[in-house]
């Protein structure tokens, strides 16, 4: 039974899943829907994560789409518990007729709440607002053995702290407490400041981050490599005016992309021709206008399956971060990649800020990240990558788990000091392709 | 037609939870199904949701005994009925009902017989009151029976028929019985099958339940390529239909 389940793949689709068996539950307070002899187990949400986080070959793949109740919410203080497989869409849906927001919500809205929790995901305002996990109250964890346990910073913290980023492999985190942050509208007021160079964008953001919530630079990689890192700073504030609408979240997409297309589509041609319209398509230095949160969040939304553009050989999505001072790190990738003619269809840097990440496993920290589109170009991109790693980790930054599909065992454990007091709450029947592979254990 | 006091038998099915999302905002309902825990969690998530009311009756669908019961409770909680939704059922394994007949036996009370009883008993609500409407989740497997899942098919077919004579004798009296056929869909009940193009989400079923209820159709195959799809299968002559081994 080791079939092929594409409707269980990755965003990336570098590795293909092949879990031995499916389940699902039910909703949340189901008992355990696997038997004693089905292990490792893995919660899938959504299938956004894109390398091999959500991935678990050879073991038994728990579906969590099913558990999509919201089980409280207090329009007052807006707290809202809801099942873990709840998409932040639909949870959105739900709270923002009320006047409440997700405080952090990522680049597509159709990741799972649990997800979120599982790779304390961040936005565009983590200067402000740090990760998803700093918002969550409490969450519910199914362990292996049957037991249902409540964790929140009071009661088993070390497992709440174990569970938020812990790449899911704590137990099933069957339901979530979270805070919400209020909003007056659904309109974005975005002012677009072109920066003509790697240096300018991140003294950008270091002087004038702390007087917007979103902030984001969008970097053209097709630039010349005298002026390497230049783009747009988009920086982001929820308006006062304007209505308070799920209109456009409720809209489906209306492109799709019917089939795979062939892995040559997406070239360094093509993707110079995106980047370069999109750079000069404003022509002024800097435009302030008002957006809708759809476009300004979540743009890749509209053309569902947009990863079927990188073909049969999929993608490889590439985050680090490293700290404030090794900005160089992100200038050297930016020349090395192209040079090597590796072209990335949407890079995006962005200045962490300093708010503590709750997880153990959690990326985010203070300094610089980067996050880039790759094509999978097989051995060649592989090599160049592994070299940036080690710059990033002499740099004393880490890499995106949630993102990754090819680091080392020995980057990933100099990403993430914790990781020996993890090993002790993670749940001994959980496993996943990407623990597996970081951590030279056989399935 | 406003359809403000709906009552959902299997209420825990996601064809069902999609179909009372889509009439949420201000309306009643009853929720039948087994498991206690799980309907009053569905009954506030419909209440944060919009709805005025959510009452719980929790019964072994079953054991048939119960089913008056059902209906009294339900007669007690609203006063009169828009739509009633019977959607409780099970996807057995053909394999192991294959020899083990108690077991197939079993999914056939629950399948059929259980079907059978709740719908007639709440179609002849229905035209004691002179309006409403029932919907009834019967399967595109109630078409033709095939090796791979005639246990299922057939207590299917079962309630199609009963269904269709139903309608029949209901329509005189104002009330509308539709027989809903979903081809694959993407639920609990299908998680364990290797998805294809013809899964369709329980939401789409949804959508189009409502829309035959909003027109007051007879009898709806969801998606709407099951019904050309069918109308072939069920022409095919025995002796081709049994070479395929579908």
């Amino acid at each position: 039974m080791t079939d092929r389940r594409d409707d269980l793949a990755s965003w990336g689709r570098v590795v293909h899943p092949t879990p031995r068996f499916v389940k699902t539950m039910p909703w949340s307070g189901s008992a355990p829907v696997w038997k004693p002899d089905e292990a490792p187990l893995l919660a899938f949400g959504q299938g956004r994560s894109y390398g091999d986080a959500c991935l678990n070959n050879g073991g038994t793949i728990v579906t969590t789409a099913a558990m999509s109740m919201v089980l409280a919410f207090d329009p007052q203080t807006g707290i809202i518990t809801v099942e873990a497989g709840m998409t932040l869409e639909a949870l959105l849906r739900l709270s923002i007729p009320q006047g409440w927001f997700l405080p952090v919500v990522p680049g597509t809205r159709y990741v799972s709440v649990g997800g979120a929790v599982a790779n304390d995901i961040h936005g565009k305002n983590h200067h402000r607002r740090g990760t998803f996990g700093c918002h969550v109250r409490r969450l519910e964890l199914l362990r292996s053995d049957g037991q249902h346990m409540v964790c929140s910073q009071h009661v088993h913290a070390d497992m709440f702290a174990a569970t938020i980023g812990g790449l899911g492999l704590t137990g099933i985190i069957t339901w979530v407490e979270i805070q919400l942050m209020p909003i007056a509208s659904t309109t974005i007021t975005v002012d677009r400041l072109k920066v003509g160079s790697l240096d300018e964008a991140i003294d950008v953001q270091a002087s004038t981050d702390h007087a917007h919530e979103y902030s984001v630079t969008w970097i053209d990689t097709t630039a010349p490599e005298r002026s390497v890192g230049r783009g747009h700073v988009i920086r982001g504030d929820h308006a006062t005016h304007g209505p308070r609408s799920t209109a456009s979240l409720c809209r489906r997409p209306r492109l799709t992309v019917p089939v795979e297309a062939p892995s040559w589509l997406l070239n360094r041609a093509t993707v110079a021709t995106f980047n370069t319209i999109y750079h000069h398509r404003q022509f002024g230095r800097r435009a302030v206008l008002d957006s809708d949160i759809v476009p300004y969040f979540w743009p890749l939304d509209a053309v569902a399956r947009w990863n079927y553009l990188y073909g049969s050989r999929g993608m490889i999505q590439y985050q680090f971060v490293v700290p404030l001072e090794a900005r160089d790190v992100i200038r050297t990738t930016l020349l090395r990649l192209r040079r090597a003619g590796v072209a990335s269809f949407l890079t995006v840097l962005k200045t962490f800020g300093s708010i503590p990440s709750p997880g153990l496993l959690s990326f985010p920290r203070s300094g610089l990240t980067l996050s880039l589109d790759l094509p999978n170009q097989g051995a060649a991109l592989l090599r160049l990558l592994d070299v940036i790693d080690a710059m990033v980790i002499e740099a004393g930054g880490a890499l995106y788990p949630a993102k990754d599909v090819r680091m080392s065992a020995t980057t990933f454990r100099a990403s993430f000091p914790m990781l020996d007091r993890f090993e002790q709450y993670r749940d001994p029947q959980f496993s996943s392709t990407l623990w597996r592979r970081l951590t030279m254990e056989q399935p | 037609m406003t359809v403000t006091n709906i009552v959902i038998v299997g209420a825990t099915s996601a064809i069902a939870r999609a179909v009372a999302d889509r009439f949420v905002t201000g309306a009643s309902f009853v929720l039948v199904a087994r498991d206690a825990d799980r309907l009053h969690a569905i009954a506030a998530d419909l209440t944060i949701r919009g709805a005025r009311a959510a009452h719980v009756v929790v019964a072994d669908l079953a054991d048939m005994a119960d089913h008056m019961r059902v209906i009294h409770e339900t007669c007690a909680a609203m006063p009169s009925i828009d739509l009633v939704v019977i959607a409780h059922g099970v996807l057995p394994d053909q394999v192991r009902g294959d020899t083990d007949v108690d077991y197939a036996m079993a999914t056939w009370i629950l399948n059929a017989d259980s079907v059978v009883s709740l719908m007639h008993r709440f179609v002849n609500l229905l035209i004691e009151q002179r309006r409403g409407t029932a919907v009834i989740i019967s399967s595109v497997a109630g078409d033709r029976g095939r090796a791979s899942n005639y246990t299922y098919g057939a207590a299917k077919a079962a309630v199609t028929a009963y269904a269709s004579g139903l309608r029949t004798r209901a329509a005189a009296h104002g009330v509308n019985v539709i027989t809903v056929k979903p081809g694959f869909v993407d639920t609990p009940m299908t998680a364990h099958l290797k998805k294809n193009p013809l899964f369709a989400s329980a939401e789409r079923v949804a959508g189009d339940i409502a829309r035959a209820i909003a027109r007051g159709s007879a009898t709806v195959y969801t998606p709407w390529f099951w019904r050309p799809i069918m109308s072939v299968i069920k022409a095919l002559p025995e002796r081709i239909f049994g070479k395929l081994r579908a």
